[in-house]
């Protein structure tokens, strides 16, 4: 062991402010870099999603700092980059390269990612994107108005078909590839450190859930995001090049007619971007699951039921994630033989998706359940990716489809099972682990009333979206009492205005919180909550090195708690079997 | 390059050449196992060194999958494009290109030369290859720009029909990529014999790797513009 221990580091501690916090290339460096980022581009993302709660409650307010009036065009641009900066800055940042690079080496025992140098540049790429996609905000026109899925002509064909759609869109673009890029980095650097970089004794199936779930949204990144990158450059060639890609020929916009186009065809775009489109919801959910499976099994002081299964189960959504982009495009006119095949494996989605909640409720099954913040959002985990998947049986199904897409109800249901769920993935991920990250712990107190405010308010803004979908609103309008079979559903905007008003004001508790915490909260020993992984093994906040230098070796499985005939209810990963002690506590 | 151990002492400070010497007497690719971990762990050291190496063939391998899946959703805009619209035309490829492609092949083949001198040790043929192996890449890159040249001489630009446009992605976005591995030839070649032996192998192993890929994504792409014309 000591003989070729000094083998592992060949990196010393950078010196300087500049090099130790900002060009650092330590893996929790970059992480809380990751993480911070996400937390400015949530708030961000939330607060366009307040000034769209407030014009649909009050349609002819006026809005200090929008200028002029609320144009449809504005609301639309509000949207798009809502869920541009949630899908791309928030769901795909903090939980896979926030905390996947912080905890992912430690969990494994390996003093740093594979290649520290790459992560810098994933991580500085990813920030050079976001600032390109809020510079959109900003140039003239202001920010693109088709959606974060940016769908052709309307994206493709330039200022003519709305303001944003000029420069702001190209802006978008080049955003979305810079984006593509740094994935690319991250997904090599997380799929090489976890298959060549684990401690002795670390087998595949003695891994932390969390890891199998940062592996395997490590792999759907790889395949998935190359796809979006060659789709976004066709794009940007169509709008800058003069190429028909994906634009028509003989395409009237606003009274004009379009020439220089022949031919292109926009369902291409959409083949293209669904190819990646629906895989990055897994990337968004699957480290979600990860870490509620982790803090279930943690606080409920139980092996997670059906370690294996659970394995199985995750590689398949991811791989199943592959075969369904079609649902996404029911409506696009495509063979009914084709929409069956896609329905079919979409719903195939669930069986897995069964067998992941199973084994969640079995291991809290007779658990001896320690209710900490961390636990509530696992459980909400839970409960938000059942009620959201429930309802995409409905929307996998071509015939229901036809009448719900394009409606209420799709926001409904993607909110519940990728937004919020995986938001709370973060939320339970950022209770467990702060006091590792930071040697204090969060408020308890306020972490609970956050969950019980954050978890009703979610229910309250996004169940009623669903009535509003069955009554047959169409999503993305500006303005639903200028439509006459709308107004009468207005009270039930008003109900999700409020409702998100409340959610959102008790977000600033968690923020709060964050900030408080950081300098008063209840210090933390190395394991605070009596865990069984590496990352409880080693002081909090860690070393630069994580392990001192020395590489731990692994004994047994990750979730060994509760095990008959030892003292303690939790044996941890590294503790050799000769040295536990044995006995009734 | 298949089943061909590169070189032993890499990455290994010089205090460390005894216990580093001996554990990376497997060999380095490590692809085959007997790495040493998932057993009791207990007494075998673990070979840190043979695994800090290992990470550049995971990644150069990952790397090229998500680079696959680029080309690949091209393509796969191509087949569709052409298939759609009706406006297609295809357009005659430049002569130049089947030189090229002669040319590329035979530079994968120097490559080769290469890597065998470096197994029997001869620093002066070995470098001598690889020279002609990377000029010779640099000549396919000219080549290409004749190509374009030969095409904008006879008025066919990237905008004038789709199947122009995929040429010249194509061939741009593929000699891109081969400009990096152009890069990483020219990083190896500017490394002195005694410190690639002992520090850069792994470059020279991986950027061979690199190279030979993009040689067969070229003929893989021709071979589409061709036969899908």
């Amino acid at each position: 062991m000591a003989a070729h221990a000094s083998e592992v580091h060949h990196h010393a501690p950078p010196e300087g402010f500049l090099w130790k916090y900002i060009f650092s290339k330590d893996h929790k460096v970059i992480g809380i870099q990751y993480y911070l980022l996400a937390v400015v581009a949530v708030f961000t993302g939330m607060f366009l999603s307040l000034l769209m709660r407030i014009h649909l409650f009050w349609p002819n307010a006026h809005i200090p700092g929008m200028d002029g009036d609320f144009t449809p065009e504005k609301y639309l641009a509000l949207m798009t980059m809502h869920g541009t900066i949630m899908v791309f800055m928030v769901l795909t940042t903090a939980p896979q390269a926030g905390f996947g690079n912080y905890f992912l080496p430690i969990q494994i025992g390996a003093a740093d990612m594979a290649f520290p140098t790459l992560n810098m540049m994933s991580f500085w790429t990813t920030f050079i994107s976001f600032a390109c996609l809020i510079a959109a905000f900003f140039v003239e026109g202001g920010a693109p108005i088709s959606g974060w899925t940016a769908y052709s002509p309307l994206s493709t064909l330039g200022s003519i078909s709305g303001p944003g759609e000029g420069l702001g869109q190209t802006m978008w673009i080049i955003s979305i590839a810079f984006f593509c890029a740094a994935s690319l980095m991250g997904a090599i650097n997380f799929i090489t450190t976890l298959i060549d970089l684990r401690a002795r004794g670390l087998t595949m199936m003695r891994l932390p859930l969390t890891c199998w779930a940062w592996f395997i949204t490590a792999i759907l990144s790889l395949l998935a995001f190359g796809v979006l990158l060659a789709a976004g450059i066709l794009m940007l060639l169509d709008r800058l090049a003069g190429t028909s890609f994906f634009i028509p020929g003989g395409l009237v916009v606003s009274g004009v007619q379009q020439t220089g186009h022949t031919g292109g065809s926009p369902l291409l775009w959409q083949h293209l971007f669904w190819f990646f489109g629906h895989p990055e919801v897994y990337i968004a959910i699957v480290p979600g699951m990860g870490a509620a499976s982790h803090v279930l099994s943690t606080f409920a002081r139980k092996p997670v039921f059906g370690y294996r299964a659970m394995v199985y189960a995750m590689s398949a959504i991811g791989i199943l994630g592959f075969m369904v982009w079609g649902h996404h495009m029911f409506v696009s006119g495509m063979s009914p033989y084709t929409g069956f095949a896609f329905s079919l494996m979409t719903m195939a989605i669930g069986v897995p998706s069964a067998i992941k909640t199973f084994n969640w409720l079995g291991t809290l099954w007779g658990g001896q359940i320690r209710f900490t913040a961390a636990m509530l959002y696992a459980i909400g985990f839970v409960t938000l990716f059942v009620s959201g998947g429930l309802s995409g049986l409905f929307l996998a199904q071509p015939s229901v489809d036809l009448y719900l897409h394009n409606t209420y109800f799709v926001p409904a249901h993607f909110h519940l099972v990728m937004g919020v769920a995986a938001i709370f993935g973060m939320f339970t991920g950022t209770y467990l682990w702060f006091p590792k990250v930071t040697g204090r712990k969060l408020n308890e107190t306020l972490g609970k009333l956050h969950f019980w405010i954050t978890l009703p308010g979610t229910y309250a803004i996004f169940m009623p979206m669903h009535w509003l979908g069955l009554a047959g609103a169409p999503r993305r309008y500006a303005d639903s009492t200028a439509v006459s079979y709308l107004p009468a559903l207005q009270p039930i905007q008003w109900f999700i205005s409020i409702a998100a008003f409340i959610t959102i004001s008790a977000q600033i508790l968690f923020l709060f919180n964050l900030i408080w915490s950081l300098k008063f909260g209840e210090k933390a020993d190395e394991n605070p909550w009596q865990a069984t992984t590496l990352e409880w093994t080693i002081p909090s906040p860690p070393p630069f090195d994580n392990f001192g230098g020395h590489e731990p070796s692994v004994y047994r499985g990750p979730y060994e708690y509760g095990v008959p005939g030892y003292v303690d209810d939790y044996l941890p990963q590294h503790v050799e079997p000769g040295k536990l002690a044995t006995g009734s506590a | 390059m298949p089943g061909a151990p590169v070189i032993d002492e890499i990455e290994i400070p010089p205090s460390d050449r005894g216990s580093g010497g001996s554990s990376s007497a497997e060999p380095p690719r490590g692809y085959g196992g007997g790495d040493g971990r998932g057993g009791d762990g207990e007494g075998s050291p673990f070979p840190r060194s043979a695994s800090s190496r290992r990470v550049y063939y995971t990644g150069i391998w990952l790397a090229l999958a998500a680079i696959l899946m680029f080309f690949m959703a091209l393509v796969s805009a191509y087949l569709v494009r052409k298939g759609s619209g009706g406006d297609w035309r295809a357009i005659a490829l430049p002569r130049v290109l089947w030189l090229n492609t002669a040319v590329l092949i035979l530079s994968s083949l120097a490559l080769e030369a290469s890597h065998r001198a470096w197994e029997r040790e001869q620093a002066a043929v070995f470098r001598a290859w690889w020279a002609t192996a990377t000029a010779l890449g640099l000549f396919f890159l000219a080549g290409q720009y004749v190509a374009w040249r030969e095409l904008a001489a006879a008025g066919v630009y990237l905008a004038t029909n789709p199947s122009s446009s995929f040429f010249y992605l194509f061939t741009a976005a593929h000699a891109l990529h081969l400009a990096g591995g152009l890069a990483a030839l020219l990083y190896v070649l500017s490394r002195d014999w005694m410190r690639l032996r002992a520090t850069a192998g792994v470059a020279a192993e991986v950027a061979g790797i690199y190279w030979h890929f993009m040689d067969g994504l070229w003929v893989f792409l021709l071979l589409v513009l061709t036969l899908g014309r």
